[in-house]
């Protein structure tokens, strides 16, 4: 059926109209990032037409949306939109049965947000569409997604979207995703799926998230993840893009749209989630991204998206043994080692004593002698002269390395860069012929920042490859002597200058990993931040009231957990004494304190009896006597509070061991009365009798040392024994 | 024409995408689609099935390249070339018959008995090959030329052709694709019963109080295990998983609705269970010439498994199963590597492989084969639709589905 639908070229809007019930699934392709992640590349060539294994990343997208069963796809290009269009019409997704292709262009589009609502203006998207950025490589089927979808949808109109998400762990150094994004912390409702919180940005908040009140309030249980990638995988509703048009200042999809979403309560739309397990999806929108799905790619985590199988005019590839894809026609010098986890493109030549490993070769390269590439990608018509090192490197179509060239980790060479002799280009550096742009805007923001120059830069970069080479050579003319200087003898190209924000995201986002002294830097940074946020806690929650010094100088250097929460413990309760706070109060602060140090209840109730003995014996006092009438009248006071931590016996016998503790270390002036404030708090009630005679046969089996206290409360003891035994 | 291209464009992204999996899906398409290709060919006057076969290999060669993985394909093209050959043969043969019969000939009556020596034909080819003739050397060992075989092909099936009347060129054109189109139906119809055909043979080899091993999943095998039941037999069965696909499971299933004692163990268990087990049966994705058995992953143990403890190991498998190649060559021994997610949660495991930290190259490396390849010394007996054969008799079937000009396919070149 599908077939003959296709034969009668079913293109457009006519289809429609024969079947009004059912609506072809739609999706929107962003064919623009709007972003500057990977310049200089994109400066000459965008995004969406990069090689991802030897196959432009649109394509992947495509082929995944015509598995998923779109039937009409809206690929919105702007920044070199002509390039976009070109290479779509050239390619076999024109005309393609029962998958259409269409493509919106625009030139003043600064962000996603003007995209959709231009799109909005089309009239074009008639139900649920599909809205992905042309750089998703992704395998997953959408029928459950969609199924849900539309079941909430029919529920509850303001269910507008779903997200699709998948579990990642992010690394706990340095709290960025494998994919080099930022720690991502999700708020969602177990039962439902609904979002409810999002924040992307949470790495400015040192490490912090701050839930609205109102998010416990509304909700009976919520999971907070910080594990959970965003595959930026959208099925929508077609009132997103009325929300977009309806909200001009929307420009980011996350940050403005979703987080909008999600604070504005007066509309009530919903944003749901969708988790993958299985199957996989992710976003390219970093070099330390393309890296990591290039190695997922060849690892097969996309199948069938993988360089053996044809999905889509890619060439013939087979498989070999350690993950190594061959194309059938290279040349391959016998002495040449090729290592695992490599991908050769057709027509590539490498010579003698060549060691590749874990890298992508491109088409019709030439490689020399004893080269050595190592995590490289590298793209079509690379030349590569005898003994050039590369390590982790992304080296673009049409690049001349002469000979003995070395470049280090991280390094991009745009397109057809040559680099000079012997001439070691530094890691982290970006080599383009094209001068780097002076406005480069260092704000954080700079997606969007400096989209406005990009765009005139762009503008003033011909598009045509063949006005692209005219433009080269007269540019080499004239900038030869000056760009040799740079990147060695007889080399073309500049080095960009890495600006102070990028400076981080050299290594951050760069297709080489972080290296280890790096890494021991971030650990390093991160626990002087922890603390420094530490002592912070430990100053803050007194707010003043209490002197450090005359409260805890003896534990000041023990820095355990439990020693910070017993100070803390403490500290609430003498400011509940000194300001009358309501027990209820102090219930909860403790309760909280508890919570965040990951605690036992029988802790709380040992701290806040330390917390008393010690308000007792820092109150003025003459003789043991007058002590003991104190310690009385605060626990006296404070019975509910202490009784509420004591729900079972195990909790009172901790009670009593904290007290045996601090009269042998802490407070020695407790010593002598122990048995005196033993019975005090059997006759208050707050120990009952079973605790204390569980404590001392517990006590029985221990050390003679030990066994001070018990001597003490022996009589004590026999009393109640025989008590006891009378009733 | 622009159609047919449209159909072949569809049908090897298809295979290319990996949308169409299973041999018999694929084999039945691909027969599908070759014969709506040979209905619409406008062939010429003069040697039309040496067009027709350079057509129909032109096109067999995208559909293997498309999937090289998928065996069925590449058996079902060679099949079709196969039966031009054939009906070609027959229709020379009937056509100089009809000359040597003196012809009484009368276009009425050529429209009348215009059907009957295509089915004729077909089956006498079907019964030739089911009767499995005795081998003829030069059948097996030659490229036949035409006029060599040609008595030989009469002479089984001479006299009901010798009621063709074709000395009219534009007939015989009409009726060379006809007859082709019929036989190609009947393949088609041959690959949609061949679970029938082969669970008809169940009863002659399960038994009573029998226990049957089997791995995975194949449809074949479940049809064989529910005929014998239908047929009364009581039996058990032991059901390996088939990890990492675990189709073994729905099998279990299914077998348990029908009514079969079942029980599930895992792959790895099978060596400890096979003392108790009276035969194995499984399916397999293709039967390669030497009697070797691409089949899913798993099954070699099994079959090592088996021969140790003398077990008899049968292997059921369509005759679209049925490959004319050697597993020599290692482009023909292909196997398809799946995705690692079958066996781990991407996600559990995502900390393993971020590239972010250390070499930067990735330490955890997850291999999915899916087929195994079982030497034939380990597989004791063959069931296809025409019953069971021994692996040293594969050969000789092959050799009568297949003609040994079209073990390469190749377009233009191979002429």
């Amino acid at each position: 059926m599908v077939a003959k639908k296709g034969n009668r070229g079913g293109v457009g809007g006519e289809d429609a109209e024969e079947e009004l019930t059912r609506v072809p699934l739609q999706a929107i392709l962003l064919a623009d990032s709007f972003a500057t992640l990977f310049r200089p590349i994109t400066l000459e060539r965008p995004k969406v037409l990069l090689p991802l294994v030897n196959a432009p990343m649109i394509d992947y997208t495509l082929a995944w949306l015509e598995s998923a069963g779109v039937e009409e796809v809206f690929v919105f290009c702007c920044a070199h939109s002509k390039q976009v269009i070109d290479y779509l019409e050239n390619s076999k997704w024109f005309g393609q049965p029962s998958f259409s292709v269409t493509t919106i262009e625009s030139y003043n589009a600064t962000s996603a947000g003007d995209a959709l609502r231009l799109i909005y203006e089309r009239h074009v998207i008639r139900g649920d569409f599909i809205l992905v950025t042309g750089d998703t490589v992704s395998n997953m089927s959408l029928t459950q997604a969609l199924k849900e979808h539309k079941e909430r949808r029919r529920k509850d109109s303001n269910a507008v979207m779903t997200m699709v998400i998948k579990q990642s762990k992010p690394s706990p150094i340095t709290h960025q995703s494998r994919l080099g994004t930022e720690e991502l912390f999700m708020a969602i409702d177990p039962n439902t799926k609904q979002l409810l919180y999002y924040e992307d940005k949470a790495d400015t908040l040192k490490g912090t998230v701050s839930l609205d009140k109102a998010l416990l309030i509304d909700n009976s249980s919520i999971s907070l993840h910080n594990d959970k990638q965003d595959c930026y995988i959208d099925i929508c509703c077609p009132e997103v893009l009325s929300l977009f048009t309806d909200n001009f200042d929307y420009q980011h999809l996350r940050r403005h749209f979703v987080k909008g979403l999600l604070v504005d309560d007066i509309m009530g739309y919903k944003i749901f989630t969708h988790e993958i397990h299985s199957s996989y999806a992710a976003r390219i929108d970093n070099y330390r991204s393309y890296d990591a799905v290039s190695k997922d790619i060849i690892q097969r985590w996309t199948y069938p998206l993988v360089p053996d199988v044809q999905f889509f005019g890619n060439c013939v590839t087979k498989l070999e043994r350690q993950g190594t894809y061959r194309a059938s026609d290279i040349g391959l010098s016998r002495s040449a080692k090729i290592g695992p986890f490599t991908v050769i493109g057709s027509g590539t030549t490498i010579g003698n004593y060549t060691e590749v490993a874990n890298s992508v070769i491109g088409e019709g390269c030439i490689i020399g002698s004893n080269v050595s590439i190592d995590g490289c990608y590298i793209w079509d018509k690379v030349t590569i002269e005898d003994g050039c090192k590369l390590k982790h490197a992304i080296v673009c179509d049409g690049v001349v390395m002469k000979s003995g060239a070395i470049l280090e980790a991280g390094v991009v060479l745009s397109f057809k860069v040559i680099i000079g002799q012997q001439f070691a280009v530094p890691a982290y550096s970006k080599v383009s012929l094209f001068q780097q742009p002076v406005t480069q805007d260092s704000d954080e923001e700079l997606e969007y920042a400096d989209n406005s120059s990009g765009n005139i830069e762009i503008a003033s970069i011909p598009n045509t490859p063949e006005k692209l080479e005219e433009d080269l050579t007269t540019e080499l003319s004239d900038s030869q002597i000056q760009a040799a200087s740079e990147v060695g003898n007889g080399g073309a190209g500049f080095i960009w200058s890495v600006s102070e924000g990028g400076h981080e995201e050299g290594w951050r986002h760069s297709v080489a990993p972080i290296p280890a002294d790096r890494l021991v830097e971030i650990i390093k940074n991160a626990t002087d931040e922890l603390e420094i946020s530490n002592e912070d806690g430990n100053i803050l929650p007194p707010s003043g009231e209490l002197e450090p010094g005359s409260v805890n100088d003896s534990d000041e250097d023990v820095r355990d957990d439990f020693a910070h929460f017993e100070k803390e413990v403490e500290a609430t309760f003498l400011r509940a004494v000194h300001e009358n706070i309501k027990e209820d109060h102090v219930v909860l602060e403790v309760n909280s304190l508890r919570l965040s140090y990951n605690l036992t209840s029988s802790d709380c109730a040992g701290a806040l009896f330390y917390a008393m003995m010690k308000l007792a014996l820092d109150t003025p006092h003459g003789s043991p006597g007058e002590l003991v009438k104190t310690v009385a009248s605060v626990i006296a006071k404070w019975k509910k509070l202490l009784k509420y931590y004591l729900p079972s016996l195990d909790e009172e016998i901790e009670v009593i061991l904290k007290f045996e503790e601090m009269c042998l270390e802490s407070t020695k002036e407790y010593s002598s009365l122990f048995v005196q404030v033993l019975h005090l708090l059997y006759d208050k009630d707050i120990l009952q009798e079973d605790a204390i005679l569980n404590w001392a046969a517990e006590k029985e089996e221990a050390d003679e040392s030990d066994k001070l206290f018990l001597k003490q409360a022996e009589k004590f003891i026999q009393w109640l024994n025989e008590a006891s035994e009378e009733e | 024409m622009p159609d047919v291209h449209s159909l072949v464009n569809e049908c090897v992204t298809k295979l290319k995408k990996r949308k169409v999996e299973g041999s018999k899906a694929t084999a039945k398409l691909t027969a599908e689609l070759l014969r709506s290709f040979i209905s619409q060919q406008r062939l010429p006057h003069s040697n039309q099935a040496g067009s027709l076969i350079d057509a129909v290999k032109t096109v067999g060669e995208k559909l293997i390249a498309a999937n090289p993985v998928e065996l069925a394909v590449g058996n079902v093209v060679r099949r079709v070339l196969h039966i031009i050959r054939e009906e070609d043969l027959s229709l020379t043969t009937a056509a100089v018959g009809g000359l040597s019969l003196a012809a009484e000939s009368d276009d009425e009556d050529d429209t009348e008995h215009d059907d009957h020596p295509v089915l004729s034909a077909s089956a006498v080819a079907a019964a030739a090959r089911n009767a499995l003739r005795p081998p003829s050397l030069q059948t097996l060992l030659e490229d036949i030329p035409h006029s060599v075989a040609a008595p030989h092909t009469s002479s089984s099936g001479g006299d009901s052709e010798g009621k063709s009347k074709s000395a009219d060129k534009n007939s015989v054109t009409r009726k060379l694709k006809h007859n082709v189109i019929e036989a190609v139906n009947e393949l088609i119809q041959d690959i949609s019963t061949c679970h029938e055909q082969i669970a008809e043979q169940a009863v002659e080899h399960i038994h009573h109080n029998e226990v049957i091993l089997t791995l995975g999943s194949s449809r074949t095998v479940m049809e064989f295990l529910c005929a014998a039941k239908e047929k009364k037999r009581s039996f058990r069965v032991f059901v390996a998983e088939g990890a990492p696909r675990y189709q073994g499971h729905a099998l279990a299933k299914e077998l348990a609705a029908r009514g079969l004692q079942t029980t599930v163990i895992t792959d790895s268990a099978v060596f400890a269970m096979i003392s108790r087990v009276n035969m194995v049966i499984v399916g397999a994705h293709a039967v390669m010439a030497n009697g070797g058995v691409i089949a899913p992953v798993g099954l070699n143990m099994v079959a090592l498994a088996a021969q140790r403890h003398a077990v008899p190991f049968v292997v059921l498998a369509g005759v679209h199963k049925l490959c004319p190649l050697y597993p020599h060559n290692p482009e023909d021994l292909l196997n398809e590597l799946k995705s690692p997610s079958e066996l781990l949660d991407f996600g559990e495991f995502s900390d393993c492989l971020d590239f972010g930290s250390g070499t930067g190259s990735p330490l955890l490396h997850v291999v999915n084969p899916a087929f195994d390849y079982v030497p034939p010394n380990l597989v004791s007996l063959f069931i296809t639709d025409t019953g069971g054969h021994n692996p040293s008799y594969m050969y000789r079937l092959i050799a009568d589905y297949y003609s040994a000009d079209d073990l390469v396919v190749r377009g233009k070149s191979a002429s």
